[in-house]
């Protein structure tokens, strides 16, 4: 069973073209990691998927980082 | 055929306009959900006609102007046809009144229904469109909503605004490959224009260049239109089907 943090990891990988170097935790998906704010709401809704989970737009607003993706999901799931 | 293996949803479907689009949608090979809101009856006879004709179609109860009941809808497309490819927002409905008599449950209820309902739905498929990339969403607006006409200043507001929606959502949805586009229908012969004093039906002849009533199917073939590949270059415009009352 992968982590949480590779699951983000790849999810992010796969939707925004970049190295997995670059998924660091305090990466952030608009300023470092190159996502638009559509970008944003679709990775959120793969997350969604990925972790089946529903995450309602209020909680997604304060998702900015890859450390703030993996502190919500961690926070649901356990 | 050039839908096939395509889904639409089409609000509004039982009868008039809308009820051409889905027949269209359907002769083109679509699997075309006929959403309706109180016309069950007329609603089933659109999908018995789609079907004896050897296409595939489910009638859906809906209130456009509701975000839950509006979910339920796309639910039940997905669940029954896996897909949603094409949106219709054709649902509309008219109080007209002149802006001094006009009540504020008029304005909100065509607002609601033609205007938020445009919003509510179109934002209820972007996700299953995001994850396809690809969709088109064709909003039916009205040459009113370009021109103006006095008596429907609720109706002619909410049509307008569907304009501008139309080229917002084309804009932030066009990386994503979903095309959106209005169709403004001038003077079409249905229930809604059946109401029409014989006076005014008479003045709005008037000022049409090519003389005559439009039919549904004239913006049936559009809205087929821009949703085949044959459109893939066109997103966030608005096209006049109204005999050139309106350039």
């Amino acid at each position: 069973m992968s982590t949480v943090l590779e699951r983000v990891t790849k999810v992010v990988v796969d939707r925004l073209g970049v190295e997995e170097s670059e998924v660091k935790l305090e990466a952030s998906f608009r300023d470092d990691l190159g996502a638009d704010s559509l970008d944003v709401v679709e990775l959120v809704m793969e997350l969604e998927d990925e972790f089946d989970m529903e995450i309602s737009d209020e909680d997604a607003e304060k998702i900015a980082t890859v450390g703030d993706a993996i502190s919500y999901i961690e926070s649901k799931v356990n | 055929m050039t839908l096939q293996n395509k889904t639409a949803v089409v609000t509004g479907a039982s009868r008039g306009i809308g009820q051409a689009i889905a027949l269209e949608l359907a002769k083109q090979g679509a699997k075309v959900v006929v959403n309706y809101s109180g016309s069950e009856a007329r609603a089933l006879q659109v999908v018995e006609q789609i079907q004896a004709a050897g296409g595939e179609a489910i009638a859906v109860q809906a209130n456009v102007a509701d975000a839950e009941s509006v979910t339920q809808l796309m639910n039940k497309a997905l669940e029954t046809f896996g897909s949603i490819d094409i949106l219709v927002n054709n649902a509309g409905i008219t109080r007209d009144n002149l802006l001094m008599r006009m009540k504020e449950d008029e304005w909100d209820d065509v607002m609601n229904t033609n205007l938020k309902g445009v919003f509510l739905c179109t934002k209820a498929v972007t996700r299953q469109m995001m994850k396809q990339r690809s969709g088109r969403i064709i909003n039916i607006s009205s040459i009113v909503g370009v021109s103006g006409n006095a008596g429907q200043a609720n109706y002619v507001a909410a049509k307008a605004g569907v304009i501008g929606l139309t080229k917002t959502t084309a804009k932030e949805l066009a990386s994503r490959n979903i095309l959106v586009n209005a169709i403004a229908p001038g003077f079409i012969t249905t229930d809604m224009t059946d109401e029409l004093s014989e006076e005014l039906k008479q003045a709005m002849l008037a000022q049409i260049p090519l003389a005559k009533l439009g039919q549904p199917e004239d913006i049936a073939k559009a809205v087929a239109f821009f949703a085949s590949d044959a459109s893939s270059y066109i997103t966030g415009q608005t096209l006049h089907i109204d005999g050139g009352m309106v350039m």
